[in-house]
């Protein structure tokens, strides 16, 4: 869409845009660029000898066992994380939505924690489940389950997956909350009117309504089940026990750093981005298509 | 207005030629106490001459302070001195052009240096195939064996005697779990324990090459059926509940001192975090060993870290650097880090000089990592180790040892894919550094 | 409310309640955590209400630090935290809205390029070109420093997104009647745009303060020095794995003390906190 009304100037423009042109450049493209370049060398970590060889990186990559498995717990982590902090916020909003009374106390009390940072909400779950001296811990050998997340990759995975979890509660409930509260009432009296349940209103009209944002927080989750839970991961298990948690985000992370592969590790970073390409645009293309300005 | 001038570039000219010291930048990774042990050594440094002027930062962790001195490097900044872990050896010794080796440091400044003063394990991981120390050893640890006395005697077993073979570590176990306890046995650095110093211990190698000592060109020889006969022991004591799995690095030492695990596998430097928190009698000893193999117990390896010199500095800074080597490798110096820290003294001159200060016979536990490390000249196989990347080799190994315990797979497929996997980044990083 | 159904409404509150309290949970087990013994939280089952070292442990924190890892007090943790998260936060808002301004109400050459050089950010996080922008900045010499911190991080675009759908939404005869009057574009973005924008400048503020205080991974690769470290990093390396023993009860009372500030933060702001993320959506 554009404005009728514009102003001339030869080099205002140029100079508004220029701080963030020139930040996008060197922080942004100028690393997208070197990482491309990267993946298609083989270095020793300090740049001493460096050998041009094509697609190798990407070839062993995609040989490498341990890879394809990284991409099979990122695609088990993030619909973990999206399906499970989609229900639950969507359950709480609709509660929300119903009560008139202390609706406001209980959205404040539910929408702190997206102040929390995904590594603090990491540690502070791997404390309750810690295997000596959680809580949690002392709760479920209490009841037989033998709990030790260090060598159970499952537990593992599911440590992370509550932590990643809880902390998007609260981002989740406010949009189902705001998107509820969107809907016009006339709507729901009249399915009433006709008789439906509040089960069935839900499911034949509410749902319904709600799926640009359902669809839309889809989009968001995976991506931060992507990228935005790096820091749960290396906040506690770093990607083990046995490489169970080793999600591919932390992967190039710790190929790039700790086990100083640079060829590996920008070869999956170029892969990373082409996922994160693909999202964006869908999400894009799917979603803001349906607003109008 | 022009006297002015003057004066105060005289006097700058002046200050700044009286305080011709040359800065030392020393990047380590020793934090809390020992951080604090490191500054004191380099206060006693700069404190005893005026040339140089050492200067300790604490880093992070040995990969995160590694990582922070490659790109500093790569910018044209690195220190003098970086401190970096045993497994990044190789990594190190391979960048020729990074990196000025110690002997060749030593010498140009006619600083005294003599290898055969350091314990051998120690000497040995350091050294090329030439016999040239190539990075300084700072603080060097073992493996050694924790047992909880009172746990002992309530099992029936004499508190006084620790098992010595790893059958009695199983019949050991067995008592224990039948008397209540919680879980009898863990462990931890498993890979540094069960696999690396399991194999000099017993005198058998890790991989070809004097396990790589003596070329890039090595292979991974660590499953064989006595490794395989290890594994096997270890998960079926996990299976029966008698071996509770800590985790890949200390974190084993936490469950031996809540009581929780009565046997204890782990570095010596652990010994100060259990003397603080043991609410219950312990002891150490060496580490157990399967009697029925010729030549067992040959001698442990060392873990922790050394000092490498990067290069590309002044010829003046190396002249202090070499002083400070000189400094940090009195007897008397050693001792006092020795003592402080748990890690052992790494040359005969501190070992002596500890055992006359006779802190030992207070100490008892103090002085079973240096016997292991001495327990008997080192052959091929108990020099130490240098295998490329090895942070990802360490890594594969330990993640295979995971698959064991958990019961996922079998020990001899879990040894095969370790030492497939393994080689596979050996192959690696001969490639890279061909140059 | 279609209807009135009071077992629904109950079913309701206790579902809402059941929420809040598995939200909660963590967070009062923290608390209680830093106010213990490192003793007693080793010996398990960890008691549940809290204990009486709350001063001791808060003050050790703040001034001294752990004593086994990282030995950087919490009180420098904290003002550099404070320190990224306003200059993210300032910095990206000031820029975003240069160029959103300049890209709706002018017409230039290579307006379509610039846009498109931003909106492509979107899909670079920085987790995904992690090495190569460390070696950049490390080349750069900006390692340990606030401005390494921060401005590698204040280019992306969601801002300029959010100011550019804002600025469509301003009618038209604003525009003209600024330029009737003769001011140039700068009068009008200073006394006209800007003052309109307060409300999104205040939900963007939320949001972006939350992000720069939460960085995780930046802040880790791009400190090494003690006295750099911001809140979230200096928890995560408390927690030790090296010869030594984590203390928790320090570790929590830390992890309370950075929680705290962009809790309150989005509590308080909540209303513009509330409507900067939903706008930002369309």
């Amino acid at each position: 869409m554009e404005k009728r009304v514009v102003f001339q100037s030869k080099w205002l423009p140029y100079a508004l845009v220029a701080p963030q042109i020139a930040v996008t450049i060197v922080f942004f493209f100028w690393p997208a660029a070197q990482a491309v370049y990267w993946s298609f060398l083989v270095q020793d970590p300090f740049g001493l000898s460096t050998t041009f060889v094509w697609f190798q990186n990407y070839a062993e990559l995609f040989r490498n066992q341990h890879y394809l498995d990284s991409f099979r717990i990122t695609a088990i982590f993030s619909t973990a994380v999206a399906v499970s902090g989609i229900v639950i916020s969507l359950l709480l909003a609709v509660m929300a939505d119903h009560v008139l009374r202390g609706a406001l106390a209980y959205k404040t009390l539910l929408i702190w924690p997206y102040a929390v940072a995904p590594a603090i909400a990491g540690i502070l779950w791997a404390f309750i489940f810690a295997p000596s001296i959680g809580i949690a811990t002392y709760v479920l050998k209490r009841y037989g389950v033998d709990w030790n997340w260090i060598v159970n990759g499952d537990q593992a995975m599911l440590l992370i997956v509550i932590a990643a979890t809880w902390k998007q509660i609260s981002y989740n409930f406010l949009f189902f909350l705001a998107g509820l509260q969107s809907i016009p009432r006339s709507l729901l009296e009249a399915a009433a009117i006709d008789g439906a349940t509040p089960l069935r209103r839900f499911w034949t009209v509410v749902f319904p309504l709600l799926s640009p944002v359902t669809f839309y927080l889809l989009v968001i989750n995976i991506v931060y089940a992507f990228f935005g839970t790096f820091g749960v991961v290396d906040a506690t298990t770093q990607g083990g026990p046995a490489a169970d948690t080793q999600i591919l985000v932390y992967k190039v992370y710790h190929d790039g750093v700790k086990a100083a592969d640079l060829g590996g590790s920008a070869a999956q970073s170029v892969i990373l981005m082409i996922i994160v390409i693909a999202l964006t645009v869908v999400q894009f293309r799917f979603v803001e298509k349906k607003v109008q300005y | 207005m022009i006297r002015k001038t003057l004066f105060a570039a005289l006097a700058l000219a002046f200050a700044s030629g009286a305080q011709a010291q040359t800065e030392i930048q020393w990047w380590h990774s020793m934090g809390g106490a020992l951080g604090d042990k490191v500054n004191e050594l380099a206060g006693k440094f700069n404190a005893s001459q005026k040339d140089y002027k050492v200067v300790p930062t604490f880093k992070g962790s040995y990969p995160e302070s590694m990582t922070a001195a490659i790109a500093a490097f790569r910018a044209g900044n690195a220190p003098h001195v970086l401190q970096v872990f045993e497994v990044g050896t190789a990594t190190m010794m391979a960048a020729r052009g990074a990196i000025l080796p110690v002997h060749k440091l030593m010498k140009d400044a006619d600083e005294p240096f003599n290898p055969k003063a350091y314990i051998g394990p120690v000497a040995g991981y350091y050294t090329d195939s030439k016999g040239n120390m190539l990075s300084f050893p700072f603080n060097s640890s073992t493996a050694i064996f924790y047992w909880n006395k009172d746990a002992f005697k309530k099992a029936g077993l004499d508190p006084e005697k620790p098992p010595r073979t790893w059958k009695e570590v199983v019949a050991a176990a067995e008592k224990l779990k039948a008397s209540g306890q919680q879980c009898a046995y863990t462990t931890s650095w498993p890979s540094w324990i069960h696999i690396e110093n399991f194999s000099a211990w017993h005198n058998v190698p890790i991989g070809t090459k004097e396990n790589g000592l003596a070329g890039t060109d090595t292979q991974f020889q660590f499953n064989t059926p006595l490794h395989v006969r290890h594994l096997t022991m270890l998960q079926d004591l996990a299976k029966r509940g008698m071996f509770s799995y800590a985790g890949r690095t200390n974190q084993g030492g936490a469950k031996f001192t809540s009581g929780e695990c009565a046997m204890l596998t782990e570095s010596t430097g652990g010994q100060a975090n259990v003397r603080r928190g043991a609410k219950f009698n312990w002891a150490v000893t060496q580490i157990p060993y399967w009697d029925d193999v010729k030549g067992a117990p040959q001698n442990a390896i060392i873990g922790g870290a050394s000092l490498w010199v990067m290069g590309g500095k002044t010829n003046n800074a190396y002249k202090g650097v070499a002083r400070f080597f000189s400094f940090l490798s009195r007897p008397e110096i050693q001792m006092e880090w020795h003592k402080a820290t748990g890690y052992v003294p790494i040359t005969y001159a501190a070992y002596d000089m500890t055992k006359k200060s006779g802190f030992y016979k207070e100490n008892p536990g103090a002085e079973v990592a240096i016997k292991m490390l001495t327990n008997k000249p080192a052959t091929a196989n108990s020099k130490g180790l240098r295998f490329g990347n090895f942070v990802q080799g360490r890594e594969v190994i330990e993640e295979e040892i995971e698959a064991v315990i958990s019961g996922k797979k079998e020990p001899k497929a879990a040894l095969d894919e370790a030492v497939r996997r393994g080689n596979e980044i050996l192959r690696k990083f001969e490639a890279a550094n061909k140059g | 409310m279609v209807e009135n159904r009071p077992w629904f409404d109950f079913l309701a509150h206790a579902i809402l309640v059941l929420g809040v309290v598995l939200v909660a949970f963590p967070l009062y087990v923290t608390f209680v955590a830093s106010t213990l013994t490192f003793e007693e939280i080793v010996n398990v089952p960890m008691p549940l209400v809290p204990g009486d070292q709350l001063m001791a442990n808060y003050t050790q924190v703040i001034t001294a630090g752990s004593n086994k890892g990282s030995s950087a007090p919490v009180g420098t943790m904290l003002f550099n935290s404070l320190v990224m998260a306003l200059g993210v936060a300032i910095g990206k808002i000031a820029i975003s809205i240069l160029s959103a301004f300049a890209i709706v109400y002018f017409r230039f050459p290579l307006r379509n390029f610039f846009f498109w050089m931003i909106f492509v950010t979107l899909m670079l996080p920085v987790e995904v070109r992690i090495i190569p922008t460390f070696k950049v900045v490390s080349d750069l010499g900006m390692i340990n420093s606030y401005v390494g911190l921060t401005l590698p991080l204040i280019a992306s675009a969601t801002a300029t997104f959010l100011f550019r759908q804002f600025f469509l939404t301003v009618p038209d005869e604003l525009a003209e009647a600024a330029r009737m009057d003769g001011a140039g574009p700068l009068r009008f973005f200073w006394d006209v745009v800007l003052p309109l924008s307060k409300t999104s400048i205040a939900a963007l503020f939320v949001i972006q303060f939350i992000y720069g205080w939460n960085q995780y991974l930046w802040p880790l690769l791009i400190t090494t020095d003690e006295s750099m470290y911001t809140a979230v990093i200096g928890i995560k390396r408390m927690i030790v794995t090296g010869d030594a023993l984590t203390e928790w009860n320090l570790v929590m009372a830390t992890a309370m003390l950075a929680l705290l500030p962009p809790a309150l933060v989005v509590v308080l702001m909540q209303r513009w906190f509330v409507k900067g993320l939903v706008e930002t959506e369309k």
